[in-house]
C-alpha cells in the first residue's frame, strides 16, 4: 500500500494511477457498448441484461462502487497533474507552433470534463431517472427509447460520444507510454489499437442516439 | 624567474612511479580542511574538481557557462589517445610517447610525455567505468581508429563526440560531487584577478555575470583548467567564450607565461562565407582517414569536381608526404594547402579552399559504413554550406585550432608562481610545438583524474599556509582593480564595437602571426597591435551597466586582454628564429620547404614574464634536454 | 549572396524581475549567415544606434554545447528539423518574413535577460542522480566488459543529448522527461549503471518534479524539437523503471537517492 502511496507521490505514478483506472473504464465501456446495442437486435436483450444485472444485487454495488472509485482518481489525478502543467508555464508564448501533437491529445482534459458532465447527466437520466421524462424503473429499453426520444438529450449523447472518441485514440495509445510498454517493433500497432478501441467503443455507442435522432430507434 | 621543472632523474619508465613514492601526502582527515578554488569545467577543471573532491578536498569550481557541462572541450570530435594496444599493431607508452614529442618537434619535455602515454590507459577504463560510450566492433569490445601524425590505430572515440561524451562523463562525476555538497559550483562566474598572498596564490576575484556583483574566494591553492586563446584571432574553431583572461591575469601576477606563439592552425574546418562570419567550424581529422585531399592542377579550373579528371588532379598530401599521405600532421597538411592556394589553385569562392573528397571511400565501403563513420559531421557540413559531401567533395581550408602555448608548470603543473596550479590547455605542457590530433582530450583528462590529484597534495602537505580570508587586503584591492577596470571600459563610450576591434586584431595576428611568419610581418604587426589597443581604450562603445548581465562588457573585458596578450604573441614568434610545428617562420625553411628547426639556439621553451604596464616583458628560458630520444628532423615522407 | 529583408519581434526583458515587451526590428540578412550571426548584425546596428544589443545564450556555435536556447517562430530553435539555433541558416527563411524570437518559457527557467534563462534546474537534475559511481583510479580494464554494438548505440543515442531544453520549451506541459529520460536510458542501457538504476530514476524523477516541469501527456512535441532526435521512447523506458524501482523498493533507494 504505502508503494502505491509512493507511487502517487510522483507526477510519473499519478500518470500510471490515470493509465490502470482508465484501462478499468475502457473494459467496463466495451461490455458496456455490447449490451448495449442489443437494442438493435431486440430491445428485450437490454432489458434481460438491465434485469441480470441487478440480479446480482449487492454485487453490482460494488461493481458500481469500483467503477465510481475508477472515475474518482482518474479525474483526481487528472485534475492534479493540470494544476502541475499550468503552473509549469505561467507565461505563455506570444507564438506557439505545436508541430505533432494531435487534436485528440490536446482536447483531453476538455474532452474529459466533457465525458464527466455526460456521465453524471447519464447516470440520473437513465439509472436513477431523475432528468427522465417518463422514467420505469427495470423498463431498460423503454427508457432509453423514451429518453433519446428528446432531440437535445440525443444530441448531447451523440456529441459526448464523439469526445469519448477523441479521449480514447489518444488515451489508449498514451496508456503504452505510460506504463512503457514500447517497443520499436510494435510501436505502429500501438496507434492503430488505440484508434481501433476508439472507433469500436464509442462509435458502437454512438449508434444508439444517431438512431434514435433518424427515428430507427 | 626561478623555473625548476622537477622533472625527477631516473629511466624514463620509472619516474612517474618514483615521483608518488616521494610526493607527500594530505591525511584523509585533513584534506576537509584544505579549500581548493577550480577555474574552469571542461575536461580538465571537471575532472580535477571530481577527483579532488572524491578524496575529501572542498573544492569551489567556477565556469562562465551557465553550466560546467557546455565548457568547450564538449565540442572535441574526433578522439581520444590511449596506448592500449587493443589492435595489437604494436603500440606501446614508449610508442604514444614517441609520436607526441616527434608531433611536438621535440619542443616538449620527455618526462611529462612519457608520463601523459603512461597514463592514458587508465583514461579509457575511468571513462569506460562512467558509462562513456565509445564506439564498439560487433563483439563488444572498444573500437579504435587512427589519426594524424601515428601509424597505429589507437584513437577512441564516440560517433563524432568524443569531447562531449567525456566531458558529459566528468560533469556527471562533478555533478555527483556537488549533490553530496563536496563541491560547491559557481556558473556564469568569470575570474577576473588571481590574488596572491606573501607571494602564493590564495584566491581569486570573480563577477557574477547575473547580478554583476565582484566577489572574493579564498583558497590554500588555485587550479586554472581555463582553456586555449585561440580567440585571439576573433575567428577561430573555438567556442565564442573562449579566452585569455584568467591566464592573461595570472601571468600579471607574476606566473610566467610560455611558448605564445605556438598556436595550431587545423587543416579541415569549412571555409569562411562572409564578412558576418562569427566563428569557424572543424570538420574532424578523423576524415582524412577516408577523404583524400586535392586541387585541380590548373589554376582556375573551376568545372564541378566530378568533371575533373583524375589526370589533371593534384593529390598533393600524397604526392609530398607518401608514406603519411593525408595523414601527415596538422601543421605540415595546414601549411600545404595554404601554399597552393597561394599558387593560385584554391578552389570556392575566394579561391581559399582545398577538396576532401570521399567518393573513392565510398566506392570502396559503401555510402553505409561512411555514414556510420562520419555521419554526423556529414550533416552539420550539409547544414552550414548547404553541399551533400555524399555527393560532392567537402571544402576545407585551415583554421586556428589550438594553442599549445600556456602558463609554464613544472612536473607537479604548478605553475612559478607557489600555490597556482594550470591544468589543461591552459598549461604548455605536454605538446610542444604542434598538437597531434585526439592528444589534447587525453591530456586534459591525464592532469585532471591521475596527475593533480597527487602533486596538489604535495604542495598542500609541504607548504606552510597561514589563515587567510577574504578580508585580506590583497582581496579588495583586487575587487578595486576588478570594477575599475570595468567601469573603465564603460565610460569611454566611444564610437566602435568590441568586436569590431576583435575583428581587426584576428587579422593582423591571422596575417602576420598565422600559419607563416617573418621578420617584417611580426614587427609590422608589433607596431600596428599597440596603436590598435590604443584606440580601442578612446574609443570602444561598451553600453550598459557593470550591475547587471551585460555581455557587451564581457566581451570587451576579453578583447583588452587578447589586446595585450597579442602582442606578446608577436614578440615570442618574433625572437624563436627558427621554423618549428606550428610556428613557420619563412625565413628558416629546407629548400623543399619544410620547417627548419634549429635544435642549438631553441631548444627551450620560452617563458615571458610581466614587467608592469608599458614595460618589456622579460623572456626567460627552460633548456629542454632530451636523453631518450635523438632530435631527428620531423619527417612524414 | 542572395540578401533578404526581415521584420523581428524580439523579446526585450532587462532583468529577472523586470517587465518585458516583445519590441520590432528591421534587418537584412545573407542566406548563408547562420541564425546568431543574424542577431551579431542586428546587434551591432543596435550599437549603433546607441541601444542595448539583445542578450542571448551561445558558445559553441556548432550545435554541441547547448548553450543556444531560441524559440523562433514558436518553434525552439527554429524551423528545421534536428537543428539548433546557432546551426540554423537563414536560408530557412525568405525575403520579407516576420520572425519572432523569444525565451524558453517554464517557471523552472526563470529569464534573466532578454531572451537569456536559467536552466541550472537540469544541472540539479543530474546532481540528484544522474551519474554512474567511479570514483577515480577504481576503473578496471575497459574491455573486461564486453557492451554489445547495439546496446552502446542505443546508450549513445541517449547520451547525445545537449541539455539545451528544447523539449521543455516545446512541451505544452513544459514537462522535462525527455532530458530526464535521455539520462535515465543512456546509464540504464549500460551494464556499468544497473547497479544505480533503481535510486538513479527515483532520485531524478523526485528532483525534476522538485523542480516545478509540468507532466507528460504524450505530446512528442519534445520529440520534434529536439535537436539530437531523442525519442519519446526514452521516456516510456523512464516510466517502466520507476514504476518498477518504485513498487521493489525496500527502502534503500529512496533514503540513499539524491545523495548518490
Ligand atoms: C572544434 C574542436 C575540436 C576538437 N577536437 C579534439 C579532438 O578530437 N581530440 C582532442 O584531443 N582534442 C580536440 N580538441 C581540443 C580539445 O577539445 C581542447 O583542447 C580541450 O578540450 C581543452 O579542455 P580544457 O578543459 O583545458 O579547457 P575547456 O574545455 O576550454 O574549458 C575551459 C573552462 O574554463 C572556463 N573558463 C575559461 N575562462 C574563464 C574565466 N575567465 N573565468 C571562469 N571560467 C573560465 C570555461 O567556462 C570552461 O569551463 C578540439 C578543439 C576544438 C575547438
Ligand atoms: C450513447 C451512449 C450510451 C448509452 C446509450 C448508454 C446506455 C445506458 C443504459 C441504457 C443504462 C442503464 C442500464 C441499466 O440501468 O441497467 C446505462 C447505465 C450506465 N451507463 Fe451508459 N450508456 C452510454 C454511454 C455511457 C458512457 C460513455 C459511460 C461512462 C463511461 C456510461 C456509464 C454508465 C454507467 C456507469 C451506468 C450505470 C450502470 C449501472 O447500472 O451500474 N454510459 N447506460
Ligand atoms: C469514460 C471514461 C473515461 C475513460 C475510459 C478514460 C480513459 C483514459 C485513458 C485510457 C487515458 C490515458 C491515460 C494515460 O495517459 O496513460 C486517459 C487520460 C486522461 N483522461 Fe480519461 N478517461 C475517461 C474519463 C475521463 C474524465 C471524466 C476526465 C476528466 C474530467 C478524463 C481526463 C483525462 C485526462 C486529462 C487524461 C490525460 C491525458 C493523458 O495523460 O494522455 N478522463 N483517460
Ligand atoms: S532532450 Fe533534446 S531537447 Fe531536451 S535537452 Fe536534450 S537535446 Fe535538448
Ligand atoms: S511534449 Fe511534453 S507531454 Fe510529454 S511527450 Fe514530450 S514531454
Ligand atoms: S551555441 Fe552551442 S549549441 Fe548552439
Amino acid at each position: 500500500m504505502n508503494r502505491l502511496l509512493a507511487l502517487w507521490q510522483s507526477t510519473i505514478g499519478k500518470k500510471v494511477a490515470m493509465a490502470a483506472t482508465g484501462i478499468v473504464l475502457v473494459l467496463f465501456l466495451i461490455s458496456h457498448m455490447i449490451s448495449n446495442v442489443l437494442v438493435f437486435e431486440n430491445p428485450q436483450h437490454l432489458d434481460d441484461y438491465g434485469a441480470w444485472l441487478r440480479s446480482f444485487g449487492p454485487l453490482l454495488w460494488v461493481a458500481r462502487a469500483g467503477l465510481l472509485a475508477a472515475v474518482v482518481v482518474h479525474i483526481l489525478a487528472a485534475w492534479q497533474l493540470t494544476q502541475l502543467s499550468h503552473a509549469a508555464r505561467p507565461t505563455n508564448y506570444n507564438r506557439h507552433t505545436l508541430r505533432v501533437s494531435t487534436y485528440a491529445a490536446r482536447t483531453m482534459r476538455w474532452g474529459g470534463v466533457l465525458v464527466l458532465v455526460f456521465i453524471v447527466f447519464h447516470i440520473l437520466h437513465l439509472t436513477l431517472g431523475w432528468v427522465h421524462p417518463d422514467f420505469v424503473e427495470g423498463a431498460v429499453s423503454r427508457n432509453l427509447k423514451s429518453g433519446l426520444a428528446v432531440k437535445p438529450v440525443a444530441v448531447f449523447y451523440a456529441v459526448a460520444m464523439v469526445f469519448l472518441g477523441l479521449h480514447l485514440s489518444h488515451g489508449v495509445w498514451s496508456v503504452f507510454q505510460t506504463l512503457g510498454l514500447n517497443h520499436p517493433a510494435w510501436n505502429r500497432g500501438r496507434r492503430v489499437l488505440a484508434i481501433g478501441l476508439a472507433v469500436l467503443v464509442a462509435g458502437g455507442l454512438l449508434t444508439i442516439p444517431l438512431a434514435a435522432l433518424l427515428g430507427l430507434l | 624567474m626561478h623555473l625548476d621543472a622537477k622533472v625527477p632523474g631516473g629511466p624514463l619508465e620509472e619516474k612517474w612511479d618514483r615521483h608518488k613514492k616521494d610526493l607527500r601526502l594530505v591525511s584523509p582527515a585533513n584534506k576537509r580542511k584544505f579549500d581548493v578554488i577550480i577555474v574552469g569545467s571542461g575536461l580538465a577543471g571537471a575532472s580535477a574538481a571530481a577527483s579532488l573532491a572524491e578524496l575529501g578536498y572542498n573544492v569551489s569550481c567556477f565556469c562562465f557557462q551557465d553550466s560546467p557541462r557546455r565548457a568547450h572541450s564538449i565540442a572535441a570530435q574526433g578522439g581520444i589517445n590511449a596506448a592500449k594496444n587493443y589492435q595489437n599493431d604494436g603500440d606501446s607508452a614508449w610508442r604514444l610517447f614517441h609520436d607526441t614529442i616527434k608531433g611536438g618537434d621535440f619542443r616538449s619535455r620527455e618526462g611529462n610525455v612519457y608520463r601523459l602515454a603512461q597514463v592514458s590507459a587508465n583514461i579509457i577504463d575511468q571513462c569506460v567505468a562512467q558509462g562513456v560510450p565509445f564506439a564498439r566492433e560487433y563483439g563488444g569490445l572498444l573500437a579504435n581508429r587512427s589519426f594524424g601524425g601515428a601509424q597505429v590505430s589507437r584513437t577512441f572515440y564516440a560517433r563524432g563526440q568524443t569531447g562531449q561524451q567525456l566531458l558529459i562523463g566528468a560533469y556527471q562525476a562533478l555533478e555527483r560531487q556537488i549533490g553530496k555538497g563536496t563541491v560547491t559550483m559557481y556558473s556564469r562566474h568569470e575570474m577576473l584577478e588571481l590574488v596572491v598572498v606573501n607571494g602564493r596564490a590564495r584566491g581569486i576575484v570573480a563577477r557574477d555575470l547575473v547580478s554583476g556583483a565582484i566577489e572574493s574566494f579564498a583558497a590554500h591553492t588555485v587550479v586554472l583548467g581555463t582553456g586555449g586563446y585561440g580567440n585571439v584571432f576573433y575567428l577561430s574553431t573555438n567556442a565564442k567564450g573562449c579566452n585569455v583572461t584568467a591566464a592573461y591575469r595570472a601571468y600579471k601576477k607574476g606566473a610566467g607565461f610560455a611558448n605564445p606563439c605556438f598556436t595550431q592552425i587545423h587543416p579541415t574546418c569549412i571555409p569562411v562565407s562572409g564578412e558576418y562570419q562569427s566563428k569557424l567550424t572543424l570538420m574532424s581529422e578523423s576524415l582524412r582517414n577516408d577523404g583524400r585531399v586535392w586541387v585541380p592542377k590548373r589554376a582556375g579550373d573551376d568545372r564541378v569536381p566530378s568533371q575533373i579528371p583524375e589526370a589533371e588532379r593534384d593529390y598533393y598530401l600524397e604526392r609530398k608526404y607518401p608514406s603519411y599521405g593525408n595523414l601527415a600532421p596538422r601543421d605540415i597538411t595546414s601549411r600545404a594547402a595554404k601554399e597552393v592556394c597561394d599558387d593560385g589553385l584554391g578552389v570556392g569562392p575566394g579561391g581559399r579552399g582545398v577538396f576532401l573528397d570521399f567518393s573513392r571511400a565510398i566506392e570502396r565501403l559503401g555510402e553505409d559504413t561512411i555514414r556510420e563513420r562520419y555521419g554526423n559531421l556529414f550533416e552539420m557540413y550539409e547544414r552550414i554550406t548547404n553541399d551533400n559531401p555524399y555527393r560532392t567533395p567537402m571544402r576545407i581550408y585551415p583554421a586556428v585550432h589550438y594553442t599549445m602555448g600556456g602558463l609554464w608548470v613544472d612536473y607537479n603543473l604548478m605553475s612559478n608562481l607557489p600555490g597556482l596550479h594550470v591544468i589543461g590547455e591552459a598549461n604548455f605542457s605536454d605538446h610542444g610545438a604542434n598538437r597531434l590530433g585526439a592528444s589534447a582530450l587525453m591530456q586534459g583528462l591525464a592532469d585532471g583524474y591521475f596527475i593533480l590529484p597527487y602533486t596538489i597534495g604535495d604542495y598542500l602537505a609541504g607548504a606552510k599556509l597561514e589563515a587567510v580570508d577574504t578580508s585580506h587586503q590583497a582581496f579588495r584591492e583586487a575587487e578595486l582593480h576588478a570594477s575599475t577596470r570595468l567601469d573603465r571600459l564603460l565610460g569611454i563610450d566611444g564610437t566602435r564595437s568590441v568586436d569590431s576591434f576583435h575583428k581587426e586584431l584576428g587579422h593582423i595576428l591571422w596575417e602576420k602571426c598565422g600559419m607563416a611568419r617573418d621578420r617584417a610581418g611580426l614587427e609590422e604587426a608589433l607596431r600596428r597591435i599597440p596603436e590598435l589597443r590604443e584606440e580601442f581604450w578612446e574609443n570602444v562603445k561598451v553600453p550598459g551597466s557593470a550591475e547587471t548581465l551585460n555581455q557587451s562588457l564581457e566581451k570587451a573585458g576579453r578583447v583588452a586582454d587578447f589586446l595585450e596578450f597579442g602582442e606578446l604573441m608577436c614578440a615570442d614568434a618574433l625572437v624563436r628564429e627558427e621554423s618549428c610545428g606550428g610556428h613557420f617562420r619563412t625565413e628558416y625553411q629546407t629548400e623543399d620547404g619544410e620547417a627548419l628547426r634549429n635544435d642549438e639556439q631553441f631548444a627551450h621553451a620560452a617563458v615571458w614574464e610581466y614587467q608592469g604596464p608599458g614595460q618589456a616583458p622579460a623572456r626567460h628560458i627552460e633548456p629542454l634536454t632530451f636523453e631518450f630520444v635523438k632530435l631527428a628532423t620531423r619527417s612524414y615522407k | 549572396m542572395s540578401s533578404m529583408k526581415l521584420t523581428l519581434k524580439v523579446w526585450r526583458q532587462a532583468g529577472p524581475n523586470a517587465p518585458g515587451a516583445l519590441h520590432t526590428y528591421v534587418t537584412t540578412a545573407d542566406e548563408h549567415m547562420s541564425f546568431l550571426e543574424m542577431l551579431d548584425v542586428v546587434n551591432e546596428e543596435l550599437l549603433g544606434r546607441g541601444e542595448e544589443p539583445i542578450a542571448f545564450d551561445h558558445d559553441c556555435r556548432e550545435g554541441i554545447c547547448g548553450s543556444c536556447a531560441l524559440m523562433i517562430n514558436g518553434s525552439p530553435h527554429g524551423p528545421r528539423k534536428a537543428t539548433t539555433a546557432c546551426q540554423l541558416h537563414m536560408r530557412s527563411f525568405k525575403d520579407g518574413d516576420t520572425v519572432t524570437i523569444e525565451p524558453w518559457r517554464a517557471s523552472a527557467f526563470p529569464v534573466l535577460r532578454d531572451l537569456v534563462v536559467d536552466r541550472t534546474a537540469f544541472d540539479r537534475i543530474i546532481a540528484a542522480g544522474g551519474f554512474i559511481s567511479a570514483p577515480t583510479g577504481a576503473a578496471q580494464d575497459g574491455n573486461a566488459i564486453p557492451i554489445s554494438k547495439e546496446d552502446s548505440d542505443l546508450a549513445m543515442d541517449a547520451a547525445q543529448c545537449i541539455g539545451c531544453g528544447a523539449c521543455v520549451a516545446a512541451c505544452p506541459n513544459a514537462s522535462a522527461m525527455l532530458f530526464t529520460a535521455a539520462k535515465v536510458s543512456h546509464l540504464g542501457r549500460l551494464p556499468q549503471g544497473q547497479p544505480e538504476r533503481d535510486r538513479r530514476v527515483l532520485a531524478m524523477v523526485q528532483q525534476m518534479d522538485a523542480e516545478g516541469f509540468g507532466n507528460c501527456t504524450n505530446y512528442g512535441e519534445c520529440q520534434e524539437a529536439c535537436p539530437k532526435e531523442i525519442s519519446v521512447e526514452n521516456i516510456a523506458r523512464m516510466n517502466r523503471d520507476l514504476v518498477r524501482a518504485t513498487l521493489t523498493d525496500r527502502g534503500e533507494a529512496h533514503a540513499g537517492a539524491g545523495a548518490g
